[in-house]
């Protein structure tokens, strides 16, 4: 690999734009692409692979390219800059999630307890609407405050993201979906909401509950969905 | 926020990418190796990667740590000629039993100089 070729992958990863990285394996020629230089098969099946989200070896008019497809990484959007989303966001970062911390309450989303975490304050629904979450984005609500929780949940079930979590008991998940069907949510849309968020191991401590948490939601990003009776 | 940040921020356990980045700025001889195709029970997916130096650091990996001492082993030749190799790991070589792969999975691994 070329520097340069690092440094273009580095930055399409930071900037979140989605590239594969090809290398002929007969000699060791390589493309980051898009790459107007690149042969048109190569063009074509490094655009299928992203499409797939697929890394491989691909025979290409009789050679074998390894094409590797760098798509963005998934996202974790955290509303609630509570103790447990402290435990969270560095696990979510090296499970490799892009993590964002939203709350307008400034005392606890104070940059200096989330190092190296994107926090927002804006008021959910308008943290939520400006980053538009996507079928790649998971969204967990941790605030306990039906003031902050509810705008969050309700532009999370306009989105397509892949998870939706919300911390609270069994009780507290009732009345929420009580005013979310107030709120014209029918029963499909309230059941995507994972409640009591994450894998249920008796956690008890914020690391525990954090650990649960992310657990559950690599799960739904690799397609390990837990049913849940309600 | 500035690239800088973002790919600072961005640096969590997989940015092994990164972490070649900073060898080779600190002036060491990089190798990266990636697993191009695992069949099987092998333990890590296409695209894993695992980074060295000549002087001997690494991190990543492209098994569950059995082949990542063969994988060094190549990595030194291919610093030292700057020419990429293909390794073939697997049940069916019985060179691969030698290495230790011993979860009953195959994986090919490139490995090329960082230039």
């Amino acid at each position: 690999m070329i520097h340069a070729d690092l440094l273009r992958l580095r930055h399409a990863a930071a900037a979140r734009q989605p590239v594969a990285y090809a290398v002929r394996l007969a000699n060791g020629a390589a493309f980051v692409l898009p790459d107007p230089a690149a042969p048109a098969g190569l063009a074509q099946a490094a655009a299928t692979a992203l499409a797939a989200d697929r890394t491989g070896i691909v025979e290409i008019d009789g050679e074998s390219w390894f094409i590797e497809a760098r798509n963005p990484a998934p996202r974790l959007v955290v509303v609630g800059a509570v103790h447990i989303a402290q435990a969270l966001a560095p696990l979510a970062v090296a499970a490799g999630f892009d993590v964002t911390v939203i709350d307008p309450r400034t005392g606890f989303a104070a940059p200096e307890r989330f190092p190296g975490v994107r926090i927002d304050t804006a008021w959910p629904d308008e943290a939520l609407a400006a980053l538009q979450p996507d079928a790649r984005t998971a969204i967990v609500t941790l605030t306990h405050d039906p003031k902050l929780d509810d705008p969050a949940l309700i532009s999370a079930l306009h989105s397509a993201a892949f998870y939706i979590g919300a911390l609270g008991s069994t009780r507290t998940h009732a009345r929420r979906l009580e005013r979310l069907r107030d709120a014209g949510f029918d029963d499909a849309a309230c059941a995507r909401i994972a409640a009591p968020v994450g894998l249920d191991i008796g956690a008890r401590t914020a690391p525990e509950i954090a650990i649960s948490v992310i657990a559950e939601v690599i799960g739904a990003r690799r397609g390990k969905r837990r049913e849940r009776s309600t | 926020m500035n690239m800088d940040e973002k790919m600072e921020r961005m640096r969590g356990a997989e940015d092994i990418l990164g972490i070649a980045a900073d060898w080779l700025a600190a002036g060491e001889t990089v190798a990266i190796a990636t697993v191009i195709q695992s069949w099987g029970s092998s333990p890590r997916p296409a695209g894993s990667r695992m980074v060295l130096t000549k002087t001997g650091k690494m991190e990543g990996s492209v098994s569950g740590g059995c082949i990542e001492g063969a994988v060094a082993d190549a990595a030194l030749d291919v610093m030292n000629s700057g020419v990429s190799q293909v390794l073939e790991y697997g049940v069916t070589d019985e060179t691969a039993w030698a290495v230790g792969l011993a979860c009953g999975g195959r994986v090919s691994v490139l490995v090329e100089a960082l230039t």
